[in-house]
């Protein structure tokens, strides 16, 4: 009998162990009205556990109110969230989740590395000084810890509340616009450190204006129109079709043949452009190089073609427009 | 211990932001100043000639409670501005964004706000209180008939209005907020003097003003309450019916049931705020 209940129970254990974690963020039909303007309506997708996804839309799509909605900060009309694995309406849902909003305010009277410390205290967390420290190197403010926030520029900021965001070792983070009072080297090193997160395995809610920016970090985008989900899915999926220009000299009958056998072959002097098939597997272009060079053709670049995120995009919003 | 947090980061805004260094020093000026006007009170020259200690220090006991009402009326403003900008102006400014994002309960960080305040407004009223009751006491040699007691009905008054303020605070803007809080003081001390004259004329009607209006604001109502416990036995007898109408006398100390209705009260516009907080979009 007893052994019954321990193989049973054992079995339980081995049943949850064996589940996959449950997604970083959830959410499932969002609606939310101000006045008479509905702001989101049935908005529903997930974050996976690692993974970087890229929230885009034209002004007023909705996509801060989603954020504030996942955070507890705004209520929802209607539908439901999960965070971590936790239902939001419970505060501990948050204890694993980095914030940088959109308007990002500190307490001007204290110091950097006091905000931290504060933040720290109200995760419930304890983090050690030198690694509050470190996240303030790691944003580029480490000579500034002791200065009043109140001093800081707009950009210093918006840095202070990566470090603010990124402080209590989280599993998620949700950036809203994080790049917006930053020059483009403070962009680049955004886009270094969502990209060292996901190499962590953090999860990471991206809202950002700059298309270039979500097209390098992203593994997966939704795209928000007047509050709704106009379009999701991976880079891959949403941009279709990939092209390769190749500049060559030398090019033979033989080497023409091998081109065309890669691809459908367009050319423009000595450029060549092969597009690619859907189903390639990331060996196409390697192959086609070496056997280019192994028949004496001179490979002066090889440069990838996409559709950008951004011809999508806009693709995609006009069509909605036309569409209603 | 969120609260505690948020409490400890209040009282800190407070001495960064200065409002703990201009409030010492306009309290430090007005207790100087109150002190010297006190040794001038004794031996003082008046058109029925000088005047004795025992006449000082029933002067003084009516001067104690005008500089102590001067004094509630610094810590209402103080923390009536202070209470004002700490919801309304933190949404307004997106500082709460960071904070309520954290694994709190709205609630929790109210509660940190509002025992930050209290101690700062409580502190306040106590410490400047009792310094001022010393000064009389040394200067004149008056010492109020029940100190502990107005001090602490000094303190609950400031706790009144900045538990109003709070509450004005999350649903008004900050500035708003802090404007109608100290108006609402005045007035409901403006509509306990009037009530005090309705009772000296014996006119039940206007004396219902003072009633109401310390019903539903209990400031004015504690204050009576503190001035009784501050002001010497023997004026209201010297004052004879006048003393009803006299804004700086009180002719009852509090009963039970007001005191409960003053806790009641406050508790009712806690709840209120804390209902109000956390339904806010922020």
């Amino acid at each position: 009998m007893g052994t019954d209940v321990a193989t049973t129970a054992g079995s339980a254990a081995d049943l949850i162990a064996g589940l996959p974690p449950s997604p970083a963020v959830w959410c499932s039909g969002l609606r939310k009205r101000y006045g008479r303007q509905l702001a989101v309506d049935d908005v529903s997708f997930t974050v996976e556990r690692g993974e970087v996804l890229g929230l885009l839309g034209p002004n007023g799509a909705g996509k801060t109110s989603v954020i504030k909605m996942l955070l507890g900060l705004v209520r929802p009309d209607a539908g439901e969230v999960m965070l971590l694995g936790r239902r939001a309406k419970d505060p501990l849902a948050r204890a694993g989740v980095g914030y940088l909003p959109e308007l990002f305010r500190y307490q001007p009277w204290l110091s950097a590395a006091e905000v931290l410390a504060l933040h720290v205290r109200l995760a419930r967390t304890r983090i050690p000084e030198a690694e509050q420290h470190e996240s303030l190197v790691l944003v580029g403010l480490a000579d500034r810890a002791g200065d009043r926030v109140g001093d800081f520029s707009k950009g210093m900021q918006q840095r202070l509340g990566m470090a603010v965001a990124l402080v209590t070792r989280p599993e998620l983070v949700i950036l809203d616009e994080p790049t917006s009072a930053l020059d483009p080297l403070g962009r680049a090193d955004v886009r270094d450190l969502v990209l060292s997160l996901k190499a962590r395995g953090v999860s990471v809610l991206l809202n950002s204006h700059l298309i270039g920016e979500v097209e390098r970090v992203c593994d997966r985008v939704v795209i928000l129109d007047q509050g709704r989900v106009a379009a999701f899915g991976s880079l891959d999926e949403l941009l279709g079709q990939r092209q390769v220009r190749l500049h060559l000299g030398g090019v033979a009958g033989r080497a023409e043949a091998r081109l065309g056998a890669a691809g459908v072959l367009s050319r423009s002097g000595d450029w060549y452009t092969v597009t690619l098939p859907a189903e390639d597997d990331g060996v196409t272009v390697p192959d086609l190089v070496r056997d280019l060079v192994g028949l004496g053709v001179r490979v002066h670049a090889v440069e990838p073609v996409r559709i950008s995120l951004e011809e999508r995009l806009l693709g995609i919003l006009r069509h909605d427009e036309a569409a209603r | 211990m969120t609260a505690v947090t948020i409490a400890l980061l209040t009282l800190q805004e407070a001495v960064r932001r200065r409002v703990f260094r201009a409030l010492l020093v306009l309290t430090v000026v007005l207790l100087a100043l109150s002190a010297w006007g006190f040794t001038k009170l004794v031996g003082l020259n008046t058109d029925v000639g000088t005047m004795t200690s025992g006449e000082a220090r029933l002067v003084a006991s009516l001067l104690l409670n005008l500089i102590l009402f001067g004094m509630s009326l610094i810590a209402a403003i103080g923390t009536a501005f202070l209470a004002g900008p700490t919801l309304a102006g933190e949404v307004e400014s997106g500082q709460a964004l960071a904070i309520l994002a954290r694994p709190v309960r709205r609630s929790t960080v109210l509660l940190g706000k509002w025992l930050g305040l209290l101690t700062f407004g409580c502190g306040y009223a106590i410490l400047a209180g009792l310094a001022q009751v010393l000064i009389v006491r040394i200067t004149v040699g008056y010492w109020p008939p029940a100190p502990a007691t107005g001090l602490a009905l000094l303190a609950a008054e400031t706790v009144v209005l900045l538990t109003l303020a709070l509450l004005l605070s999350s649903v008004v803007s900050p500035m708003a907020s802090g404007i109608v809080s100290v108006g609402l003081f005045g007035a409901a001390w403006v509509a306990g003097v009037v009530g005090g004259i309705g009772a000296s004329l014996g006119n039940h009607g206007v004396e219902r003003v003072g009633t109401v209006s310390r019903i539903l604001l209990p400031t004015d109502g504690l204050w009576h309450g503190a001035m009784n416990a501050f002001q010497d036995p023997g004026a209201l007898a010297q004052m004879g019916d006048g003393a009803v109408a006299f804004p700086f006398l009180s002719n009852a100390s509090l009963t039970a049931a007001y005191l409960g209705w003053a806790a009641v009260w406050i508790a009712i516009v806690w709840g209120l705020t804390a209902l109000t907080f956390a339904r806010r979009d922020i």
